[in-house]
């Protein structure tokens, strides 16, 4: 049962092969057996989630369960949940227990679904390693000793390691999509503004948005329904109407123009996985696809306007945690200044601290115009050679990440090559599209995913072709070993 | 030598709403403490700001009133500082693009001249919470109810040359804000507050001279004393051969002295940027024409008016406009007393309002109401009373003992315009005064006025004042002549 996806698990549901309480306990077993060698949870909520799945169990024995009524979810601890911690991957917030929840939680407890637990992530979602947290990194199932990616580190172990059937992440650089090609699982991160902010703890406001982490692009499109939509509470959520994304699953994609950017596959991309995406997207051709190469030229120029524009806002987004109202306090501070230097100092690590650094320089006096107003320009450029694109293609494809899983602690004392492996997911967040990550096969044993960015609002088609290449390959049904 | 101050005023308005800029938490003021700030105004994480609609409004409305210009996108900005009120670590405020671009008001000067002052824009921006030093064993109290109170900050150009001049923009902007209904303007409060911008330089030339920011001042009178007392302190420093340095001070009503904040070296670099949780504002025409057909009339307009309509001076004209209440009051209590519009001004800002200030009352509050007034006035220029009478009636209206006709008929103070009987009290006082008589008729012309003084005083005592004084001046003139 555990190897079940959301479809089918809420199906078994439906037709009383389990009930949410069999199911749910099914997976704290899992996560209790599993979590101390993976660490993707940092808080499992047992109680809590008993008592949602007996509500639910409830619910549908009284004819009103919904589609994923009952069935079991871990959150990323970014998302606000009332009366659990919620820690954001941090020391500053060990002691926060949210007194709200996030409109994507809500959400979902509307919908009956059933929180086991909140997943590890890199601190405040700065990284692409899930090394930066203060639980300790998480392990990758498919190979212990490397990383599962970042920042949604522990959402995207936890899926693939079936201690959860999905979970929820947020991509502000390619959170959702690098790990879950790490770790060989579904990431779609949704246009901008398409699910709420609210209640998500802010890492880079104008590029963050929160989206599914499935076995599969139909589960996505299960999730999707559930938590896309305009809020009011979010006034950079879009009051674009939302489809019904399981309604086009199944659609032909004969005929379908595919753009593949020269940039992504030049020099700096490991040639297994070139090989690997070049297969994927020949799969796409037998399905009736057509591709054509395009140009994206101001690609190279997205890492340094990404890590202008996301540290900027961070710094800002951050102040918050001073210490005076919640989070970590500094012992017996001896003055105001005390107490926010060392309950910050204390509170935050070296990748947040790093990021404050960078986000307050670029904002400072005499230096905002070279800095910030200039990559807010570069983002200009990108958005127009993704439209430019989308003139001539429906979707654009190339690879999530330039490697696979690298080994834990490979690459964190080198921040500059740890930005770099995000080149192609970055570009997708600046401009605000969305993409999609699809495992595609397997490099030295690690998992493999091809990226597929969309135009604004095209979830639906990107969930279409993601879903048509699924039934049409096996990828997505690999399990790692130590966890059938 | 001889100097000449240059002043700039940025003017704090409390919008009047009922929820924050950014929640849907109450602004009513006076509530204990952190029981009006909710989760979006503690600055929880995760939260997002979402702007109140009537906010943007209000700010037009001011802009129309000072025939600024609106421009069509306006931008909130994060200004970037720490302090404990200061919930999320910055301020929601306008930088580049407020809401209200470059307008202009025109003040009265107290020679009688009008002077325009530019103002340079108004922006939207949140309040920040109150922090309490005293009453927690040497901690710090926090008060969040306050923070997020939308404020509108009118920034002016440094056009006011004297302290004077400072205090008639705010008192011009205080007016204007009330009649707009958008800011109760209660200073007490906070609703309406100031800094300074204060700087001197020697007469003649064109560079301003370097300034210090005089913080948060919410009385006029505070305005004023602040204003010159820092003038003589930078006038003294440039005498001295000393620079004044650019710094923000505070004033300090009690000792009469302002004491600097922070040196421009210490300033915050406020790091401003926009704010990426909000969308740009953007502004239609036919919104603010709808804004504009809504403006009530404003206080020049009915200035203007009531010179016109009404043939009354300028200067009780300004009088009775600065204030709407007071505007009010007076349309009012003209109505009630049949068109008499230059009695009723000249009661309503002389005895209604000395017994207002005696007893620190405003217009709004007093115990003699419009239509009262009014029909006390009727009753002057229908000589049923005298004005001095009036006074009597005034007075027991003031203490509530009715209306003016129950308070005549019940004192019998209806004024005595039987001939028979004036013309009896004018002999017997001729009777009994012999030597003034005498006196009166032995004096040349012009003298007679002051003389015939000492018969109309006797006449108003033996009637009580209830004799027509002009009855009496005319019989009088008649029979002495004889």
């Amino acid at each position: 049962m555990h190897l079940s996806t959301l479809a089918q698990l809420s199906t078994a549901l439906e037709s009383k092969q389990i009930s949410s309480e069999e199911l749910t306990r099914l997976y704290l077993d899992r996560c209790n057996q599993f979590n101390d060698s993976l660490n993707c949870f940092i808080t499992i909520n047992k109680d809590i989630a008993l008592a949602q799945a007996k509500s639910a169990d409830k619910q549908r024995a009284a004819g009103n369960a919904l589609a994923l009524t009952g069935i079991p979810i871990a959150q990323k601890d970014i998302f606000c949940t009332k009366g659990i911690k919620t820690s954001c991957g941090s020391k500053m917030l060990d002691n926060f227990i949210a007194p709200y929840d996030a409109t994507v939680i809500e959400k979902m407890n509307l919908a009956g679904m059933v929180n086991i637990g909140k997943t590890n992530m890199d601190e405040f979602a700065m990284g692409s390693s899930n090394e930066t947290s203060f639980y300790g990194p998480v392990r990758n199932p498919w190979d212990k000793d490397t990383v599962p990616g970042g920042s949604s580190g522990g959402s995207a172990s936890a899926v693939a390691a079936r201690l959860s059937p999905a979970a929820t992440g947020t991509d502000t650089g390619g959170s959702i999509r690098q790990p879950a090609s790490l770790c060989g699982i579904t990431g779609l991160k949704p246009t901008y503004g398409r699910v709420s902010r609210y209640g998500m703890i802010a890492f880079a406001s104008s590029l963050d948005q929160g989206g599914p982490m499935t076995q599969t692009a139909e589960d996505a499109a299960l999730m999707m329904n559930v938590i896309a939509g305009f809020d009011e509470r979010d006034s950079t959520s879009a009051e674009h109407p939302v489809d019904d994304y399981t309604a086009n699953l199944n659609e032909s994609i004969e005929g379908l123009k595919i753009g593949l950017p020269k940039e992504y596959f030049g020099a700096g991309l490991d040639s297994n996985i070139a090989k690997i995406v070049e297969d994927g997207i020949k799969e796409l051709e037998k399905l009736g696809a057509v591709c054509k190469e395009i140009e994206l030229p101001n690609t190279q120029l997205s890492i340094p306007a990404y890590y202008v524009v996301a540290p900027a806002e961070c710094s800002s987004n951050l102040s918050r945690f001073d210490g005076v109202r919640f989070g970590y306090r500094c012992e017996d501070p001896k003055d105001l200044s005390d107490l926010y230097c060392r309950s910050r100092g204390e509170g935050f690590g070296k990748e947040v601290k790093r990021r404050i650094m960078i986000g307050a320089y670029v904002l400072s006096a005499g230096y905002y115009d070279a800095y910030y107003l200039k990559a807010q320009q570069i983002r200009h450029l990108i958005r127009d050679d993704f439209q430019n694109a989308f003139k001539n293609v429906d979707v654009i494809a190339g690879p999530t990440a330039t490697g696979t899983a690298f080994k834990l602690n490979e690459k964190i004392n080198d921040p500059i090559s740890m930005y770099l492996s995000d080149i192609y997911t970055v570009s997708v967040n600046l401009a605000g599209l969305p993409a999609i990550s699809v495992p595609a096969g397997f490099s030295n044993k690690l998992p493999v995913g091809m990226q597929l960015i969309g135009n604004y609002f095209e979830e639906s088609r990107l969930l279409n072709i993601a879903h048509r290449f699924q039934q049409a390959t096996d990828h997505h049904k690999a399990i790692p070993g130590g966890f059938e | 030598m001889e100097w000449e101050t240059v002043i700039g005023l940025e003017i704090h308005a409390q919008l009047a709403t009922k929820s924050k800029i950014f929640s849907g938490a109450a602004t009513t003021y006076g509530a204990e403490p952190n029981t009006q700030a909710c989760a979006v105004d503690l600055g929880l994480p995760g939260v997002l700001p979402v702007i109140n609609k009537e906010v943007i409004s209000k700010a037009i409305k001011f802009g129309l009133a000072i025939e600024a210009e609106i421009p069509p996108k306006s931008v909130f900005a994060r200004k970037n500082y720490f302090y404990p009120d200061l919930p999320k670590g910055y301020q929601i405020s306008q930088f580049e693009l407020p809401i209200v671009s470059t307008g202009h008001i025109d003040i009265q000067l107290e020679d009688g001249s009008t002077k325009r002052v530019g103002v340079t824009r108004a922006h939207l921006e949140e309040d920040a919470g109150k922090s309490m030093h005293e009453g927690f064993g040497g901690f710090t109290g926090i008060d969040l109810n306050r923070a997020g109170t939308p404020l509108l900050e009118i920034v002016s150009e440094p056009d006011m040359r004297n302290a004077k001049e400072a205090v008639a923009y705010m008192k011009k902007i205080h007016s204007l804000v009330r009649y707009l209904e958008i800011c109760d303007g209660n200073m007490q409060e906070g609703s309406f507050r100031c800094d300074a911008n204060v700087s001197v330089r020697p007469k003649g030339q064109n560079e301003f001279g370097t300034r210090a920011e005089l913080k948060n001042i919410n009385s006029f009178r505070f305005v004023e004393q602040a204003i010159n007392i820092e003038v003589e302190r930078q006038i003294d420093i440039l005498e001295d051969g000393g620079k004044v340095i650019q710094e923000t001070r505070l004033y300090d009503p009690n000792k009469n002295e302002t004491r600097s904040m922070r040196s421009k070296e210490e300033a915050n670099d406020y790091r401003y940027f926009p704010d990426p949780d909000l969308l740009p504002v953007e502004i239609e025409n036919s919104f603010i024409e709808e804004i504009r057909t809504q403006l009530p009339e404003l206080p020049d307009a009915k200035k203007h008016r009531f010179i016109n309509e009404f043939k009354l001076s300028e200067y009780d004209s300004t009088v009775l406009t600065a204030q709407k209440e007071m505007s009010d009051y007076f349309e009012a209590c003209v109505k009630a007393a049949d068109g008499e519009a230059k009695l009723s001004s000249n009661w309503i800002t002389g005895e209604l309002a000395a017994a207002l200030n005696k007893e620190n009352k405003d217009i709004a509050d007093s115990p003699v109401s419009a239509e009262m007034l009014g029909g006390m006035v009727k009753r002057i220029k229908d000589d049923t009373i005298s004005g001095k009478i009036a006074k009597q009636v005034f007075e027991a209206m003031w203490n509530g003992e009715g209306d003016s006709d129950s308070i005549i008929e019940s004192k019998g103070l209806k004024q005595v315009t039987d001939t028979g009987a004036i013309e009896k009290l004018v002999d017997d006082v001729i009777a009994n005064s012999p030597s003034q008589v005498e006196l009166y008729q032995a004096a040349p012309d012009d003298k007679k006025g002051k003389l015939i003084g000492y018969f109309v005083g006797q006449i108003m005592k033996q009637s009580q004042g209830k004799a027509n004084p002009k009855q009496v001046n005319e019989l009088l003139s008649k029979k002495l002549k004889s």
